[in-house]
């Protein structure tokens, strides 16, 4: 099938209110899943380098389920499932689905960063008087979360491509949309080029704002 | 002040890490007031005496008495032993995310919860008197190795310990940085601060020290008065190594 520009370009300015609801959606399946992600990486992370078998292990074994299986799986695990035990939406399921899986991947993000940070960093406000938590929270984490910006902006760009798998469990993301306009007028090509045309403008804004955060937080350099 | 309160007494102190015993049977006491220098090849186990002394290494037999109490790490709060118990790193240890000033007030606002106001103000009097001023909103990664052990010595002091420890504060500095780290201690201990400093300044330890502790291979060979133990060693060891250094 070849491309005819013009019938591309009319294709993207017709669709244009339907794309724009449908990133919308594509934002915020990315933005709360990437929220959600942020604290259970940070909970998985600080239970791996816990020093407590029991709870590396669970941290462990969450990280092997997620990285051995697909996230195709994990989302319709999460949709049937959810949707079988309490009344949750498909956004919801598509949200809790990206959180668990990006969770696992922020979760070694996190701990490699915070391994990184030198012991004498710990030692010093230990030598302070500053309790464990004192230290991992006002010391610790503030440089490792600043040293695992570039790796966690990866992460977040992943999340926001990976959030076109919920247009399968029937969301109309900006994927869904441009399957669903394929069907219609039976041109797929044209409409995954406007959804490819779509996600390239919404990773190069997150880029921007990734980057952003790094300069504002490189001042102590 | 009365001259003769005992700050530490260690006795029969020992550490091992594994297979390796790091500290054998250790006794000594440190008197208010006193700057106490330890000396030795590396590995003989000084800077690890002085880090049982504030807990970063916990030890593995014998007892640790500060201020007259005895600290068992498994029943006592570290954090309150500690908060007596300054110390100055070879590395510096600075937290780099924060400035100078914040540095110095993180843990007397966060430990100790002094209001910010006048933490502040205790910072800059303790930054003014290590020379450092100017410098209280810069990031640590603008000063020189000197300065930056200035502001360590500030942070500890901010504490307000009664007792400061050393390990190798100018190992780590261009030579020509050595000298204002030194003047701060020196001030710092005429003052009149209980000082233990592991250090290869001799002329720091010759001028400064109440006492020279010589260790080799975890033991404390040799005990004296500066002037005594440099020129006058009474053991053999401690003429080898001295005759190595000097």
């Amino acid at each position: 099938m070849y491309l005819n520009i013009i019938k591309f370009g009319e294709a993207l300015l017709e669709s244009r209110n339907l794309f724009a609801e449908a990133a919308w959606l594509t934002l915020k399946l990315t933005a709360v899943s990437i929220f959600i992600a942020i604290f259970i990486g940070l909970f998985f992370a600080l239970m791996k380098i816990s020093k407590i078998k029991v709870l590396e292990w669970i941290a462990n074994f969450y990280i092997f389920i997620v990285r051995g299986t697909p996230l195709i799986v994990q989302i319709f695990v999460f949709y049937y499932g959810l949707t079988e035990i309490a009344m949750i939406s498909g956004f919801w399921s598509a949200t809790l689905g990206l959180a668990f899986h990006n969770g696992a991947y922020i979760a070694e993000i996190f701990r490699g960063s915070i391994q990184s940070i030198g012991k004498g960093q710990t030692e010093a406000g230990r030598s302070l008087g500053m309790n464990r938590y004192q230290t991992m929270k006002r010391i610790i984490l503030p440089q490792a979360f600043r040293r695992a910006l570039p790796p966690l902006g990866n992460q977040f760009i992943i999340g926001l491509k990976d959030s076109s798998l919920a247009a399968f469990i029937g969301l109309t993301e900006i994927f869904g949309a441009a399957t669903t306009m394929g069907a219609n007028t039976f041109d797929y090509m044209t409409w995954l080029l406007v959804s490819a045309v779509y996600y390239l403008i919404l990773v190069f804004l997150l880029t921007l704002v990734v980057s952003f955060i790094e300069k504002k937080m490189a001042a102590s350099d | 002040m009365s001259e003769d309160r005992e700050m530490i007494r260690v006795e029969k102190l020992n550490k091992s890490f594994g297979n390796l015993h790091v500290l054998k049977d250790i006794d000594f006491t440190v008197k208010e007031s006193e700057v106490v220098v330890l000396i030795g090849a590396s590995g003989s186990g000084k800077s690890t005496l002085l880090r049982c002394l504030n807990f970063l290494e916990l030890k593995n037999g014998g007892s640790i008495i500060i201020e007259g109490k005895e600290s068992d790490p498994k029943k006592d709060n570290l954090n309150e032993v500690r908060q007596k118990v300054g110390m100055v790193f070879q590395h510096f240890n600075l937290f780099p995310h924060k400035t100078v000033l914040e540095n110095v007030i993180e843990a007397p606002t966060q430990v100790k919860k002094i209001k910010k106001a006048q933490a502040i103000k205790e910072a800059k009097e303790l930054l003014a008197k290590v020379g450092l001023g100017d410098k209280a909103d810069d990031y640590p990664s603008r000063l020189s190795g000197g300065q930056k052990q200035r502001v360590a010595i500030a942070r500890a002091l901010a504490m307000k310990p009664d007792i400061m420890l050393f390990d190798e504060p100018t190992s780590a500095l261009d030579p020509e940085l050595v000298g204002e780290v030194l003047a701060t201690m020196k001030e710092l201990a005429k003052e009149g601060m209980t000082m233990i400093v592991v250090t290869h300044e001799m002329g720091f330890a010759r001028e400064v020290a109440d006492k020279v502790v010589y260790m080799h291979d975890g033991r404390i060979v040799e005990t004296g008065e500066p002037n005594q133990l440099f020129d006058n060693p009474q053991e053999q060891r401690t003429q080898e190594f001295l005759s190595s250094i000097l």
